[in-house]
Order: structure tokens, then C-alpha cells, then sequence
């Protein structure tokens, strides 16, 4: 598995790594879990960058678009598994709001399978793992998001 | 102007072996606002530590950023440090390159490339670090126990013998709780009354224990340390301080066919009734739903009402017209020891998901009973005197039948988990009722003998091999009347042969549920509780006595079934708890809440809706003259965890979460990529 992630890693201009992802996890249970599969030495594909939040429910859609738009091909949300918020509820705001951003998200034209929304909890490292090697290979099928950058990039001269 | 040093660390070979931490090093040191960069072989280290407080000093750095392994692991560490260095702990922050990174790849040059990307989006993150300062709040140094059984006896006179005051809350008229319905206590078979009663005496006469018997929690208001408790005091209609207990009332009162609740509803009690005769406290309480004076006032009626027990009450003590009462107090920390009851075996359950046992007769058939009312009839103290009796016709049962399990480990039922006690409460009364009746047969159907304590083990098989039970693994399928005798038909699968019993007497070892009304009680407390009622615990192996809500702790029955060691054992430890929390005259809290901007704020209130906490209240800001100009949004610092719900939430953003502001955020996704 880990070998197959690494080596069929696109790599595009200047050695930077396609597909690039972006992941908003919660730090009570997908963080800790994240941390269990390093400490476990599960090898997964080196294409994620982690965004540590004290709870799913801090994230606004806002920030997604905003990883879309400075680069991200591909956006992971993931949290506590229902019940099991630390916060009580936060995870559940969170899953409501994704609900309804989702739909938001055909109509800015962003491909709705670019998201990925999953409940990890502390004890599940390899379920980690699974996440983000399933969630690359479906992003790379998908080809780099290139449509709010060049939106982005054409007003703003060297932006 | 920002000024950041970077220390990326080696771990060794946990990281150097993959990330090649020079670069990383050098990679930070060309981003603007970073005035120092270096990589070290262990940072956690005594000269590791050193080296980060001598280049705060030298460097005068505005934050620190050390990118090693996961914050969880050494944040605590590197603040302390950063502390030492003279800049505020929370200007600190670490990069997670050694979980997240050097341990998940093995390619050197992605792993680099991730390791610089994650060391710079932290950067930009601490670039806007605001220094926060810890939050004190202060302590008000009591306590309060919900529920008087022998978890919340124990909790109190643990807490008041530690110095502490504390307020015990106590619903039924005495307290006791279940223990003191039993009649004898595995596995040594103490007499559960002799062993209780000193202990509820203790209580009630503790200088340190306000009992509130009778009485209930009304709501709760405020955060750890500072609770508001408003207490609904109902009225026995007797007046405490005249009553001396010499229960002549109860002798008079023309009523007394009442099914008692103490003896399960196999005695008898008069309306004016003292519960049992050790209670505390000795005082009696009129049942106002069947009193004659209390039922005749209902309906208007205008006949000379009954008044028999103020004819006899020496002290005059009766109090007729005597109403609930209200008492606040306020407290610093809160137990919830409520307890537990038991599975109906009627065919009424109190929630849909439950369903009862037709095949067993739904509680038709008078000679089937539970443990509890097996209890009654083997305690000395009960309505049989202590004789084994059938509730049909006070014959003495030759054959008594007990089924384990009933309820408990049947999900088509709607109780999927396991009681925990029943399998060495009817090895008990196994015992007891052959102690009683000497040419007396128990048979007893299982499906497995859990009997994991101190001497559990050991215990069953004095039941068996001593007390002559006969156990039968397998269950029963139906019951029914045949004449005088109940027909039990079971299954032996260890002899996979059909087993039919003539029995006598049926006792059913029913499910521990906790009481009900505890959703509106953890409600009030805004604690979190299972499907079943029972109460969460913060972390299930490491955090077993306190709740998820800073201030409250919980102990016995009432989070999962529990037998009396461990209720005791668990309320020991929460007031153990309570005792640390109230041995300070403040309290530190993490500073990392959510703060308003009034001046933003539009007084929407979507962040109070999302708050799980209920930390949000409601400020009026006025002018000089008094007059209102907008009511804002405003966080309780002692209620507030800090998850950032009320931030999402917000439609004009003038709710921050410190420590995660849409600033640092935005800061580190606009640096997740070198592009």
C-alpha cells in the first residue's frame, strides 16, 4: 500500500506534489488518531497537510473555499464520531453545515467528490490512513482544480 | 514586526533519518518575519530547552516554533520554555513533523517538502498569536451530592470529613437509597441495614452535611466552582422541628392499604407513613394522593375532613397546609449519585424501545417477582418478617425458580448490556432462601456466571455445592399458571434436553436501569447520557468519575450497572476530585475561549443556539442615561471549552475563538502550499 502511494505520486512544476490536500481534522479525535497511525508507522500518501481545530464545528465553509482557491486540489474534513464529540455537539454543526455546503459547492463549481467528510476517532489510526490514500487516489482521478485560480489569478496581476 | 524563531528538531532518527531538517531549517529561514532558524538533535532536552529560552533572549523573539513531534506530546514542554525565555506561553506553537510526517513517509524528498510546508503554515499561524493569560475564577469551596443511596453517603461523608461543606439532595422522604431494601449483601453476607444505617446517621449528623431529604434539584445555574443550585423542598406537610418521630400518626391513620414502595409493593403502608423504621430523616411524609384529608380538600368537599393523625400528634406537629419550598445554594463543585431501579416486568414500559416478557406473564401472575421484591420478603424488616411467603397465598414455596438475565443482554428486548449484579444476587438469594427453608429447591437459569470480584467466584459455588442451587444453563421460553404451581419451561443446552419445572415461586433477576427523570436532571447540569439514561462518563478508562462538563463528577449506578464496592470505591474517588478542586481558593482554566467584540456583535444570538455549554448569556449595554441601545452576546469564561461553534456560527464574525481566530486560520491555509 504505502509503497504504491509514494511512487505513483505525481510530481508536478518544480518537484511539488499533485494532488495537493488540504485536511481541517478536529484535535480531540481525528488529530490524536492521525498521531496513533505515525506513531504506528502507517505509511500513507504524503500529499495532506494538516490544519489542527480545537473541533469540527470551528470550521466555516468559508475555509474550504478558501483552500480551493490558494492551491488545494482536494479538501478532507473529519472529526469525532457522532456522540463523541469532545465539545457535546460540535461535530454535529458541523455535519449540518457540510450538508448544506455541499450544494453550495456544485454551484461555485467545485466537484463535490473533491471533499471528503469522515469521522476518525483516537483509537483509529489506520482508519487514517485508508482516508487519506482513498481520498488522493480519488482526487488525483479528478486532475488538479485549476477553475477558481485562473479566476483568481487573471484580475490580480502578480498576485 | 514579527520576529520567529524556528528550532526543527531531529528527534534523533525519528525525523533526520526522513526529513532532512537542515533544509527545513534554511526553508524557514528565508520567510519574512523569521529572524532565526536551526535544527537540533533534541529539542525536549535540558540544552534543547536552554537553547530556546537563550535565543528568545538574544534574538528578542515575538513567538517560537518548534517543529518536532505531535503538540499533544510536547506543547506543554516547549510553552514551559518559552515561559522561561520570558515570552508569553502562548506565543509558542509546534509543527507536527514527526506523527504526521518523518513516521507516515518514506520518500526523503516528499516527506522535506511536507515538513517545510507544515513548519510554514504554522509560522504564519504564530505571526498571529495573541499572549493570553490563564483564567482564574473563584472557587466557592462546597459541594453538592444528588442522591442519597449509598454512593451519594459515601461521597458526602468523604468530602465533609475533608473539610469541606457539603449539600446532600435526596429525593425520596428518607435516604438509604436501594441498599437499604436489601437484605443481605454478597459476597459476605452482611446485613445491608447493619452495615448502611451508621452511615446515614453519620450524615445526618455531620456538622458539615445540610441533608435535604424529600427534595429535589430544581435547576442549576452557573459554571465549576461558582453553581447556582435552586432546591424544590416538597412538603411532607410536617412541621421538622416539632415532629420527635413516635409514629403514633401512622398507628392512626385509617388508610393503611397502601402498596408500600419500600417493600416493592408486597406490604402495606398507612398515607401518614414513615418509610421504614430506620429512616433518615425519622420524619413521616403524608402521600397527598391518598390521604382523606388532602383527597376530600381536592374535590371541594365541605364534610368535616378526616384529621385522626393531628388528634394523636403530640407535638402538633402536622402541617396540612404546608407548601414546596425553595432553597438556592450555592456550591463549587456537583456529584451525581442517583442510582439506579429496575426493568418492569409488567407489560407497561416507560420507553418505547422497551419491551416487556409476555411469555413470563407480564407481571399477571402473583407468584413471578423481581430480586428487589425477593429482597423484601428475605429481609427481617419486611412484610413477611423475613419468611420466605408467596405472595398469592403466604405459602411457603418447596420450589422457587430464578431467571438471570431478564431484561439485560437482549437487544430484542432493548436492553443490549449486561446488568452486572444479577448473576451474584441470585446466587444470594439461592443461599438465603435455602438458609430459610431448609427442604427448599432453587433452580436457577442462566447463560453465563459472571462473578468477577473479590470472592465472587467462590460465592456461586458455596451456592451450589453448600446451599444445594441447581443451575440450568439455558432460558426459559414461557411460564404460565397451572392450578397452584407456575409451569417453567426451560432448556438445559448443556444437555440439549427440554427441562420443565413445577415452581412455586419465580424470581426474575431484571435489568439495572437508571432512575427516572435523569434526562431532565442531566439536562439541568448539562450533562451528556447514553441511550439508556445513564450518565456519560468523560473518558471510560482514564476519566471514569467526572462528566464532560467542568464541575460535575458522577459515581455509582447511575453511569452504568455497578454493585456496592465499586459504588463506594467510585465515590471515594469523586470526591476525591471534588476535594482537589475545592483545596483552591481560584481556579486556572485555559484561556483558549471565545471572546465577543460587543461592538460588533448584532445580538443574534446563533452562537448561543450552537453553545453545547449554555456558556453564552445575554449583556445589555446602555448609555449614560440608563437607556438600552443593544443587548450583545457575552461568553462566561468558567463555562466556555473552546471548540469555536459560536465562531462558525457567526454571521458578522464578532465572536473569536483565542488561540484559533479566523486570522491564525486563514493564515495557516494561505501558507499550506509554496506557490
Amino acid at each position: 500500500m504505502s509503497e504504491a502511494a509514494s511512487t505513483s505520486t505525481e510530481t508536478g512544476q518544480a518537484g511539488a506534489i499533485e494532488p495537493r490536500i488540504v485536511a481541517f481534522v478536529c484535535n480531540w479525535c481525528t488529530y490524536t488518531g492521525a498521531d496513533l497511525a505515525g506513531t504506528s508507522r502507517i505509511q500513507m500518501a504524503p500529499n495532506v497537510r494538516v490544519i489542527r481545530l480545537p473541533c469540527t464545528g470551528r470550521i466555516d465553509p468559508v475555509f474550504i473555499i478558501k483552500a480551493f482557491e490558494r492551491g488545494a486540489d482536494g479538501v478532507i474534513v473529519s472529526g469525532c464520531h457522532p456522540g463523541d464529540c469532545h465539545y457535546l455537539a460540535g461535530n454535529y454543526h458541523a455535519r449540518r453545515r457540510f450538508t448544506v455546503f455541499r450544494e453550495i459547492m456544485s454551484f461555485l463549481g467545485i466537484d463535490q467528490r473533491r471533499i471528503t467528510f469522515s469521522w476518525v476517532s483516537a483509537s483509529e489510526g489506520r482508519k487514517w490512513g485508508d482516508v487519506v490514500n482513498e481520498a488522493v487516489a480519488r482526487v488525483r482521478a479528478l486532475g488538479p482544480f485549476v477553475g477558481y485560480r485562473s479566476l483568481v489569478e487573471k484580475p490580480n496581476a502578480g498576485a | 514586526m514579527a520576529r520567529i524563531g524556528v528550532f526543527v528538531c531531529h528527534c534523533g532518527e525519528n525525523i533526520a533519518r526522513t526529513v532532512d531538517t537542515a533544509r527545513v531549517a534554511a526553508a524557514m529561514r528565508d520567510l519574512p518575519g523569521v529572524v532565526y532558524a536551526a535544527d537540533y538533535n533534541y529539542m525536549c532536552s535540558s540544552p534543547g530547552q536552554a537553547m530556546i529560552r537563550q535565543v528568545i533572549a538574544e534574538q528578542g523573539l515575538s513567538g517560537v516554533v518548534v517543529a518536532a513531534c505531535s503538540p499533544h506530546m510536547h506543547e506543554k514542554t516547549f510553552r514551559g520554555a518559552a515561559a522561561g525565555g520570558g515570552i508569553n506561553p502562548f506565543l509558542c506553537e509546534m509543527a507536527n513533523i514527526r506523527e504526521q510526517c518523518s513516521w507516515i513517509h518514506q520518500d526523503r524528498e516528499q516527506a522535506t517538502g511536507k515538513a517545510i510546508d507544515i513548519t510554514r503554515m504554522i509560522v504564519e499561524k504564530v505571526k498571529r498569536n495573541a499572549p493570553l493569560s490563564t483564567i482564574r475564577i473563584p472557587v466557592v469551596r462546597r459541594a453538592l451530592v444528588i442522591g442519597g443511596g449509598i454512593a451519594g453517603i459515601q461521597a458526602a461523608l468523604d468530602i465533609a470529613d475533608g473539610g469541606r461543606e457539603v449539600v446532600l439532595v435526596e429525593k425520596d422522604p428518607s435516604i438509604g437509597g436501594r441498599m437499604s431494601q436489601l437484605s443481605e449483601t454478597f459476597p459476605t453476607l452482611d446485613c445491608s441495614q447493619c452495615i448502611l444505617t451508621p452511615r446515614m446517621v453519620e450524615v445526618s449528623q455531620h456538622p458539615r452535611i445540610r441533608l435535604y431529604a424529600y427534595s429535589e434539584v430544581e435547576s442549576v445555574e452557573g459554571c465549576i466552582g461558582d453553581f447556582k443550585v435552586k432546591i424544590r423542598r416538597k412538603a411532607r406537610a410536617i412541621d421538622e422541628s416539632r415532629c420527635n418521630g413516635c409514629g403514633a400518626c401512622q398507628e392512626a391513620c385509617p388508610n393503611k392499604r397502601i402498596a408500600s414502595e419500600f417493600n416493592q409493593g408486597l406490604g402495606k403502608r398507612a398515607a401518614i407513613y414513615v418509610p421504614f423504621p430506620q429512616a433518615v430523616p425519622n420524619l413521616p411524609v403524608i402521600d397527598r394522593e391518598k390521604c382523606s384529608y388532602f383527597r376530600g380538600k381536592a374535590r371541594g368537599s365541605k364534610k368535616d375532613l378526616c384529621g385522626k393523625c393531628v388528634a394523636v400528634c403530640g407535638p402538633q406537629a402536622i402541617r396540612f397546609d404546608q407548601e414546596d419550598s425553595f432553597v438556592t445554594e450555592n456550591v463549587g463543585a456537583i456529584v451525581v449519585a442517583t442510582g439506579y431501579r429496575l426493568y418492569d416486568i409488567g407489560k407497561e414500559q416507560d420507553d418505547k424501545r422497551l419491551k416487556g416478557y409476555g411469555e413470563y406473564g407480564y407481571g399477571t401472575i402473583p407468584d413471578v417477582i423481581d430480586g428487589l421484591q425477593f429482597e423484601r420478603l428475605a429481609s427481617a424488616s419486611g412484610p413477611t418478617s423475613g419468611a420466605i411467603r408467596r405472595p398469592s397465598d403466604g405459602k411457603e414455596p418447596k420450589t422457587v425458580v430464578f431467571l438471570q438475565c431478564i431484561g439485560s443482554r437482549d437487544p430484542a428486548k432493548g436492553i443490549e448490556y449486561c446488568s452486572k449484579i444479577c448473576c451474584m444476587y441470585v446466587a444470594k438469594h439461592a443461599m438465603l432462601y435455602r438458609h430459610k427453608v431448609h427442604d427448599g429447591q432453587a433452580v436457577v437459569f442462566y447463560m453465563d456466571i459472571r462473578a468477577g470480584g473479590k470472592g465472587y467466584d467462590e460465592f456461586v459455588r458455596r451456592a451450589i455445592e453448600e446451599d444445594g442451587a441447581r443451575y440450568v444453563r439455558g432460558r426459559v421460553s414461557r411460564m404460565y399458571r397451572d392450578g397452584e404451581i407456575i409451569k417453567v419451561l426451560g432448556y438445559d443446552t448443556l444437555n440439549g434436553s427440554p427441562v420443565t419445572i413445577d415452581a412455586d415461586l419465580v424470581v426474575l433477576a431484571t435489568a439495572m436501569r437508571p432512575q427516572p427523570g435523569i434526562e431532565g436532571l442531566a439536562q439541568k447540569l448539562s450533562v451528556s447520557y447514553d441511550k439508556h439514561g445513564f450518565i456519560n462518563e468523560a473518558h471510560p478508562k482514564l476519566r471514569p468519575v467526572e462528566t464532560n462538563t467542568a464541575g460535575v463528577y458522577v459515581a455509582g449506578a447511575c453511569q452504568a450497572p455497578r454493585d456496592i464496592p465499586d459504588s463506594v470505591a467510585m465515590a471515594s474517588a469523586a470526591a476525591a476530585k471534588v476535594l482537589g478542586l475545592l483545596s483552591n481558593e481560584e481556579l486556572e482554566r485555559e484561556p483558549t475561549i471565545a471572546v465577543v467584540n460587543a461592538d460588533l456583535c448584532a445580538g443574534c444570538f446563533h452562537c448561543e443556539r450552537v453553545c453545547g455549554y449554555g456558556a453564552i448569556s445575554h449583556r445589555e449595554i446602555r448609555d449614560r442615561s440608563g437607556s438600552l441601545i443593544k443587548v450583545v452576546a457575552e461568553v462566561n469564561p468558567g463555562v466556555c471549552w473552546g471548540c469555536g461553534t459560536c465562531q462558525a456560527a457567526c454571521p458578522s464574525k464578532s465572536i473569536e475563538l483565542a488561540g484559533f481566530t479566523d486570522d491564525q486560520i486563514y493564515a495557516a491555509i494561505n501558507a499550506f502550499a509554496d506557490l
